[in-house]
């Protein structure tokens, strides 16, 4: 088996593996190795053509490919070196060795001084939802349908339903429309947009397309191929109200209903993952519970901005390195960051506690939307950071500051709060 | 007259009040930035679109280059222009930033490559 040595190798050459591949080299890592399963560098920000890339990082609005582009390039430039058509078949985190099949090469074994995770997220498929009917070809998931438009210049239908508000699902209603497809309806089943309201301005409202909320599709119909779907109603407790069902006729259904990080390898290395992002446990380090294994982006925890996974990349590319170098200032203790009021998940669920102060933003969504609110951080009882917000959403991630020197306690609890109102929770 | 709008710019989806009568804005309520004003009156007068799309290309292998327009089009003349962009055929080498289609529709913009073929 032919061996290849490295400080850092990267799995995954989509924006988070790109940023932590830079940030690592930055920090003075001397080999750093990415391995990418595509025949190209960028993930799947090469078919992402729509702008709104980069407001944050750039202070400029750009397209997927040249954000991908721009970290490729300075990848490249610091001396990346990267295999391409790769894909790594197990990971041995105590070994620090990654075994990849490629074409060219056969079977590697990759050693490493540490490695990060940046393998992404997959979509949930019409299996992991369940819809009933008959199994025609046609029902695509969103970002397999981009990938057909945008790179392999395949067009996947005429007549479009598109389950699910999510932004790719917006994004792909205005695609297929500029490319002379019909769409016609999007449905979903909360009572609320799943994707950004600007998707929804600029994908939906600007091209007429009709957004269903609190419906569903109850039956896809077609044997060969779809020929229509059933849609209705759903009641508050999301079940279909059959009197509201009513039949579309189309020959597409493109699924937009949600992400799930793609975490095989992480599991198979026995790694642990948190239920609640179906993500590895990390950090303030974004390192997981094995210490020479770092994890960044989307197989942490699905993003909205690539904006947001860059810095935490550039973090697990920077302590990874610094991991390999042994430059990291040594850890006292750690605590758990825990999910007060209205908080789905908080990533990092751990925080390492040194000698010296350090901030650390702790990234959160909330379970449901709420305006005006009182975002706090208790450790011990004892409020240790705390800030307002206009507007919370489940669908875009908030985050809070602490100061580590601050946290008294065994743990630090994240609370949202209607202002006014409840003040500082109870501890669960 | 008075328009609701919700800012696109970034991701906060500002909503934003116009009032006024054509070309003339008398008051903007509720944008939380410069950019956001900007837009709000644009919106309001002469709504524009950044149009990203791809153009063909000879490589079977690599079938599609990635192309937007280097400013905001015209909404109005988002589906003249795509017409525009679907004659085009690319055969030589392209790097990013480098111009397909100039003035496109009369608009003074130009559609650039966002990739390299």
């Amino acid at each position: 088996m032919l061996e290849m040595k490295c400080d850092v190798a990267i799995i995954g050459g989509g924006p988070a593996g790109l940023s932590a591949a830079v940030a690592a080299k930055k920090e003075g890592a001397d080999k750093v190795l990415i391995i990418e399963r595509d025949n190209a560098l960028g993930g799947i920000l090469q078919q992402c053509i729509h702008p709104g890339f980069g407001l944050n990082y750039f202070k400029a609005e750009l397209t997927g490919p040249e954000y991908a582009g721009k970290f490729a390039e300075e990848a490249k430039a610091l001396g990346v070196e990267c295999i391409l058509n790769a894909m790594i078949i197990n990971m041995l985190p105590v070994e620090k060795s990654a075994i990849c099949v490629n074409e060219e090469h056969g079977v590697v074994n990759i050693k490493a001084g540490s490695i990060v995770l940046a393998m992404g997220c997959r979509e949930r498929t019409r299996a992991n939802i369940v819809i009933p009917g008959t199994r025609p070809a046609g029902v695509y998931t969103a970002g397999a349908a981009q990938r057909l438009i945008n790179r392999q210049n395949e067009m996947v239908g005429e007549k479009i339903v598109i389950l699910g508000s999510g932004d790719i699902g917006m994004i792909m209603a205005r695609r297929m429309t500029l490319e002379g497809a019909k769409v016609v309806a999007v449905i979903e089943i909360m009572d609320y947009l799943a994707g950004l309201t600007r998707n929804r301005v600029q994908c939906l409202d600007d091209f007429g397309i009709p957004l269903k909320l609190s419906h569903t599709i109850t039956k896809i119909v077609g044997n060969e191929r779809v020929i229509g779907v059933y849609v209705a109603q759903v009641d508050n407790k999301k079940q279909p109200i059959k009197e509201t069902e009513e039949y579309i006729d189309c020959d597409t259904v493109l699924l937009s209903v949600g992400l799930l990080p793609e975490n095989e390898l992480t599991k198979k290395a026995g790694i642990e993952v948190n239920p609640i992002t179906n993500g590895p446990i990390v950090n303030q380090y974004m390192q997981t519970a094995s210490e020479a294994v770092f994890a960044c982006g989307n197989v942490v925890h699905v993003n909205d901005l690539v904006d947001n996974v860059t810095i935490e990349s550039m973090k697990a590319g920077k302590y990874a390195a610094q991991y390999v170098m042994k430059t990291r200032v040594e850890a006292i203790r750690e605590v758990s960051s825990i999910t007060g009021d209205n908080v789905r998940y908080i990533c990092p669920q751990k925080i390492v506690i040194t000698k010296e102060n350090e901030k650390v933003r702790l990234y959160f969504r909330v379970l449901t939307p709420e305006f005006n609110v009182v975002i706090t951080v208790s450790s011990n009882g004892v409020e240790i950071a705390k800030k307002k917000a206009k507007r919370v959403n489940p669908g875009e991630i908030e985050f809070i500051e602490i100061d580590t020197v601050k946290v008294q306690g065994e743990e630090v609890t994240v609370s949202v709060n209607k202002q006014g109102g409840a003040g500082l929770c109870a501890k669960k | 007259m008075r328009k609701e709008i919700i800012c696109t710019v970034c991701p906060m989806g500002c909503p934003i009040t116009v009032t006024g009568e054509g070309d003339k804005i008398e008051e903007v309520a509720g944008y939380t930035c410069k950019k956001g004003l900007e837009y709000a009156a644009n919106e309001f007068a002469h709504p524009v679109r950044i149009l990203t799309t791809t153009v063909k290309t000879k490589d079977e292998k690599n079938p599609l280059l990635p192309v937007r327009s280097e400013k905001p089009v015209p909404k109005e003349k988002i589906m003249d222009c795509m017409a525009e962009v679907k004659k085009v055929r690319i055969n030589k080498k392209i790097n990013r930033y480098d111009v397909i289609i100039s003035d496109i529709c009369g608009t003074g913009i130009d559609i650039v490559a966002t990739g390299n073929y």
